[in-house]
């Protein structure tokens, strides 16, 4: 084979590859415009009547993740499945961002912590590498870092909105969340940039918890749960 | 702290979600346990990543001191000897190159791709080098990946991981040299061919060099070719390439326009200020 051959052989097989990113690329934007019709929705619980629709806004954030699971599907047929890995970066960003949302309407449902398993399901995809398009756990975690902050947020607007209770359950969750990141030990990467943040959320929450205590308005909801913070 | 207090903390709260796990006298949380998994599995993806980057430093020491060892080729009386020398070092990078295939065994190798893939480039460098002082020719990415088949004969013994698809791998497994580390090793490749340009014409050899113009222009031609439809880090290497090829290029001028002038074994000399000269002027920025 002479070097031109060769090098023309290269450009097609560089020009395939560009046309994979392309059609990923379309389909990732469309699941980010999804992916903000689901986060304005959810914004709306930091509003003070908003505290009271919280199930109705969870439902209806649970109707938008059917057509995310709809455009997972559509993302799974543009790449050979053995190459995740290859055009990983393309949705990286899109897909931490759902496992926020995610975790976000679980957490509001049920004030847990969602699993990997769990989000995956949500978002039609699958937790394990072996089955196909997956829930890549850096990406997991990172989700989970994000849902730390908006919960700081959501304890300072639960007590202008007058729910005094709010903010001392978000404590605990928060201080359990913080101790699962310690046992990690993470690489010096964005992972771990995000996780650096993440003492500042516990702080905003403590500060939150510590300025309701002060004036005893954690009383009549938690018998002096957090007092002690 | 009174074990008291957070036996009534605990009722106040239903989902037992407590700060004191460390203490160890509650059962770990549902929290906690997928964490602790969680730990363990970045855990041995960076064990993993860690142990590629070590295996693809020792590719890459292993494949320059190859091209060293080719670049004595020219000066060296006996040839041959050399060949069969570059030849030993380089079955011993693909012995550690088999030791990366078996590292991702059942893995995706784009994951760890950056780990590996300088010490991949290296490679493809030596062994498309000693390819060239054979045959004159260019290596293809085809033949490359030809080479990196291996067989399981010691493979229990090298993986400490049991692999999962070891049932559908058989008996035989490979790595892929991907387009794009061909693409920056061969173009590595020409800087080590403006080196032998020039190190020929010391030795009084006049045909190589404008072999190597030849063979330059063609991977020169290719990688306009193919332009910016590759990565960002091809186009870089595009711009050295055409220093490469610039030298070479010139190298041919001087032998043509000064080698009818001057006697054949003071060429060396006229030569070596020549090329000073081309340096110096590389090191302006």
């Amino acid at each position: 084979m002479s070097v031109s051959e060769m090098f023309a052989a290269l450009q097609g097989a560089l020009g395939q590859d560009q046309d994979i990113r392309e059609e990923i690329r379309k389909v990732v934007q469309a699941l980010e415009q999804t992916a903000r019709e689901i986060l304005t929705l959810l914004q709306g619980v930091h509003q003070g009547p908003g505290f009271q629709h919280i199930p109705k806004k969870c439902q209806k954030a649970r109707e938008h993740f059917g057509t995310v699971r709809t455009q997972m599907e559509s993302l799974k047929t543009k790449f050979p499945a053995d190459q995740y890995y290859r055009f990983h970066e393309h949705w990286r960003f899109v897909l931490q961002r759902l496992v926020f949302l995610a975790s976000f309407v679980v957490y509001l449902e049920s004030e847990t912590l969602v699993t990997r398993e769990a989000v995956a399901e949500i978002l039609g995809i699958e937790a394990d590498r072996e089955r196909g398009f997956h829930l890549d756990i850096e990406d997991y975690l990172s989700g989970v870092l994000t849902l730390a902050s908006e919960l700081a947020r959501l304890a300072v607007n639960s007590v202008t909105a007058g729910d005094y209770s709010r903010p001392l359950r978000i404590s605990t969750f928060i201080n359990e969340l913080d101790s699962g990141f310690r046992l990690l030990n993470l690489k010096n990467d964005s992972l771990r940039k995000r996780y650096d943040g993440l003492k500042y959320d516990v702080k905003k929450i403590e500060e939150v918890v510590y300025d309701l205590s002060i004036r005893g308005l954690n009383k009549e909801a938690t018998a002096g749960g957090g007092g002690e913070k | 702290g009174s074990g008291g207090f957070r036996k009534r903390k605990h009722d106040n709260f239903p989902h037992g979600q407590r700060k004191e796990e460390k203490e160890n006298v509650n059962p770990p949380s549902a929290l906690m346990t997928s964490f602790k998994s969680f730990q363990l599995e970045l855990d041995t993806r960076h064990d993993k990543y860690e142990r590629l980057v070590k295996l693809s430093r020792d590719i890459t020491i292993e494949s320059k001191r190859t091209i060293f060892l080719l670049h004595r080729f020219t000066s060296a009386p006996n040839g041959e000897e050399i060949l069969n020398e570059s030849e030993v070092k380089l079955d011993a990078v693909r012995r550690k190159i088999k030791q990366v295939a078996q590292e991702l065994i059942g893995e995706d190798m784009y994951q760890f791709h950056r780990a590996i893939s300088p010490g991949l480039q290296e490679y493809v460098e030596a062994v498309s080098f000693q390819y060239f002082i054979k045959t004159r020719s260019l290596i293809s990415v085809e033949a490359i990946n030809k080479q990196l088949i291996f067989t399981a004969e010691d493979r229990e013994e090298t993986t400490n991981m049991p692999s999962k698809c070891h049932d559908t791998e058989g008996q035989r497994w490979g790595l892929k040299v991907t387009p794009v580390d061909y693409l920056l090793g061969v173009a590595d490749l020409t800087g080590e061919l403006m080196r032998l340009c020039i190190s020929s014409v010391g030795n009084g050899d006049i045909d190589t060099p404008f072999e190597l113009s030849h063979f330059l222009r063609q991977i020169y031609d290719g990688f306009t070719f193919i332009g910016n439809t590759g990565p960002y880090e091809v186009s870089k290497k595009l711009y050295t390439l055409k220093q490469s090829l610039a030298k070479v290029e010139n190298a041919c001028y001087t032998l043509k326009v000064r080698g009818s002038e001057i006697p054949k074994h003071m060429l060396a000399d006229v030569f070596s200020t020549k090329t000073e000269l081309i340096d110096q002027e590389e090191g302006l920025p």
